[in-house]
């Protein structure tokens, strides 16, 4: 339609307003077409750097949900563990199983077990720690000793790394881990299915190891799980009733929207900081152990009070003030209009700034560097006072190492990290579609 | 209501009529039976601003009292003083004596929930909760603790959906949500809601402003009813509206009451200049 074809005769104060705003939409539609492109690259350079992070974490980390383990059936001799014949708990302890696996080894080798060499080198096959499993099934079944049982034991990092195929093979033999007679057994073996790739359960529950193969994030996990109790037994209450009490019962005065600011900037305030206050605080004033999830319970619950503060008083200024009203208007208590009407309609958004909170909490490292969780912790905890240590700590410890074994645990610690929190953040959208209700 | 029956037809073009010079103060001609709400200048402050001035007024029981005025004048602040709903507002201040049955309100010793639960309000906008149509009526009698077992809370529910005029059309859902409801369904919920606590007095602030002409109609006959029962003070914009429910009118403006009187008087024969240009149209 052209500017001609109108008929003349506006009324307004500018004569030829249809013409002139014709004129103008070409502009405007451009402007609007060309800000959802920027919008729509915005979000592709976005999902390609996830997408890149992503891939490169699952390919260096999903290995390390497979470990190689030698089938070995181990002739669990009496002489070698109970020599005296007692059953005593210390001579079970300290007896050379290392021996018993190698021996089962060179055999299932078919090796000459009087050649010490090659005695030797069978064993630089197997774990330093491979005795663990082996002295446990004894220690707890004590009728089996003199029997041949079948183990699967664990292979050396080295003999993992082959496996995997990430073992260099052209290096000079002189200035490689593994010799070509090790590395001619290890291939046999493959085949023969004595050294197989099974399900690494042990990265979910060892400790920590200086061996890689050994290594786990158990200790970890259960630090970590210690902490997000003390969080939301103490920060969700705290936080919640803080967020009331200031939005509802408060004065409105100098005092409060000082105390307001605070809490806003404390949500903003590093880490770290944190993690200082905790070692000045809980450590060396109240005399709380180093290393104990407790302490970093703690002052993770510090850091995840605004957020759940700003989030609850977010959550409950969004309650529309007409059911107040409506509450108050049939004769309510103040406390009854709160617990009845105004705290089940916040909930949903209480939620999901508690589990955002946990979340963002879940994947702190600094602070807890702060308060000695960097620790070398083999046993797992079994109250929040024994030394633990906390997933991303772990990731960081391991991200140190030099070990192939490690950089894929680095990856595959993160990889669970990452699923942990993909699961906080999806039951946080769960539950708000689940308590959300519209008025 | 008798005498009030012509007056629904009450149109505008009838107020056209010249007023009389301002004879005789506010109030002249006052309830016979002893009031049930007196104010004795009130005067309500939001900070420094001067909502409420002065306002003396005695409001009968059984009968509906209308505020009318425009926008700002303070109808609904003084209408908010009288179940005290206003001390939820920081820096409201109320000075003088509003007193129910020659008690008064804002004396210290005086609760404020037992006020409450005596003063029902029905707010502009429909405001159920996001419950059941059961739980939104069944919430005062129970936190009130007026029944004693489920059958006479049942009874309550049903004696107070059937006062508001909405038994029949929600009897077969009453567990449904309050908020599914239509706007005007949801106005007679919170009105069956208010009823149900069995107060003395219904507030009812712009009831019919957020709803059609059909649903305002229906609230209108519904006011009609519960003035039986009840003392009702409704502030409208709607002079129709104030001039079809209501026995008594007072016309509020710039926080100050100007008049008060029979609403057959206020709207054909004003005394006050303000009153007759409101009425009629020349402002607010």
């Amino acid at each position: 339609m052209t500017a001609e074809a109108i008929p003349a005769g506006n009324a307004g104060p500018v004569a030829n307003s249809r013409s002139l705003v014709e004129q103008g939409l070409k502009r405007r539609y451009a402007a609007e077409a060309r800000f959802k492109a920027y919008g729509i690259g915005a979000i592709v350079i976005g999902l390609a750097f996830l997408v890149i992070v992503f891939a490169s974490i699952m390919q260096r980390g999903y290995t390390s949900f497979v470990q190689s383990e030698f089938r070995l059936d181990v002739f669990l001799d009496k002489e070698v563990i109970d020599p005296s014949g007692t059953g005593d708990e210390n001579d079970l302890l300290i007896a050379d199983y290392p021996a018993l696996i190698r021996d089962a080894l060179v055999k299932a080798l078919k090796l000459d077990p009087k050649s010490r060499t090659d005695t030797r080198l069978a064993g630089e096959l197997l774990s330093t720690n491979a005795d663990t499993a082996v002295r446990n099934f004894v220690l707890a079944n004590r009728d089996q000793i003199g029997k041949t049982v079948p183990f699967w034991v664990l292979a050396h990092g080295n003999v993992d790394s082959v496996v995997k195929g990430a073992f260099d093979r052209s290096v000079p033999e002189a200035r490689r881990k593994l010799k070509d007679k090790q590395l001619g057994w290890i291939d046999s073996a493959y085949a023969s299915g004595l050294l197989a790739k099974r399900f690494n359960t042990g990265l979910f529950t060892f400790g920590a190891s200086s061996q890689p193969e050994s290594a786990g994030i158990g200790v970890a996990l259960i630090g970590s799980l210690f902490m997000m109790l003390t969080v939301v037994l103490l920060a969700v209450p705290i936080g919640v009733a803080a967020a009331l009490y200031l939005e509802e019962f408060a004065p409105k005065n100098r005092i409060t929207d000082i105390i307001e600011v605070n809490i806003n900037n404390l949500a903003a305030v590093p880490s770290i900081v944190f993690g200082i206050l905790g070692l000045a605080v809980f450590i060396n004033f109240m005399g709380l152990p180093r290393s104990a999830s407790l302490v970093g319970g703690l002052v993770l619950a510090l850091m995840t009070l605004p957020t759940i503060i700003i989030a609850t008083r977010a959550a409950i200024a969004a309650v529309p003030p007409s059911i107040r009203e409506a509450a108050l208007g049939v004769g309510a208590s103040k406390m009854q209009s709160i617990t009845h009407h105004v705290l089940p309609l916040a909930v949903p958004g209480i939620l999901t700034g508690t589990i955002i909170g946990l979340a963002k909490a879940l994947g702190e490292t600094a602070p807890l560097l702060m308060i000695g969780m960097v620790a070398f912790v083999v046993e797992y905890p079994r109250t929040p006072l024994d030394p633990a240590t906390a997933l991303p700590v772990q990731i960081y410890m391991w991200a140190t190492a030099a070990e192939r074994g490690f950089v894929e645990r680095t990856s595959g610690a993160t990889l669970i990290l990452l699923a942990f929190l993909a699961c906080m953040n999806i039951l946080a959208v769960i539950l708000r579609r689940r308590f959300e209700r519209r008025w | 209501m008798d005498g009030e029956i012509g007056d629904r037809d009450m149109d505008m073009s009838i107020q056209s009529t010249q007023t009389k010079p301002a004879a005789k103060p506010e109030a002249a001609t006052a309830p016979k039976a002893a009031p049930k709400v007196v104010a004795r200048d009130a005067n309500v402050y939001y900070g420094e601003k001067h909502a409420i001035k002065n306002v003396s007024i005695e409001v009968a029981d059984k009968s509906v009292t209308a505020f009318i005025g425009p926008s700002g004048c303070g109808k609904s602040t003084f209408l908010r003083c009288l179940n005290r709903m206003n001390d939820t507002i920081p820096g409201c201040r109320v000075t003088g004596s509003i007193a129910i049955d020659q008690q008064d309100i804002y004396d210290k010793s005086l609760d404020v929930v037992l006020l409450r639960a005596r003063v029902g309000m029905v707010f502009q906008k429909p405001n159920p909760f996001p419950k059941s149509i059961y739980e939104n009526v069944a919430y005062g009698p129970r936190i009130h603790g007026l029944t004693r077992n489920k059958a006479e809370l049942d009874a309550v529910v049903e004696a107070s959906l059937k006062r508001a005029g909405l038994w029949e059309e929600v009897n077969s859902r009453l567990h449904e949500s309050g908020t599914a409801l239509s706007g005007g369904q949801q106005q007679r919920l919170c009105i069956a809601r208010a009823i149900a606590v069995s107060p003395e007095i219904i507030l009812m602030d712009e009831p019919c402003s957020a709803l059609d002409p059909i649903a305002t109609a229906k609230i209108e006959e519904l006011i009609d009813e519960l003035t039986q029962n009840f003392c009702i003070i409704i502030v409208t914009h709607s002079m129709q509206q104030a001039a079809r429910v209501s026995k008594r009118t007072a016309f509020f403006h710039l926080g100050v009451l100007v008049e008060e009187g029979d609403t057959n008087q206020i709207f054909t024969n004003p005394t006050d200049p303000k009153t007759q240009a409101y009425i009629t149209g020349r402002f607010g």
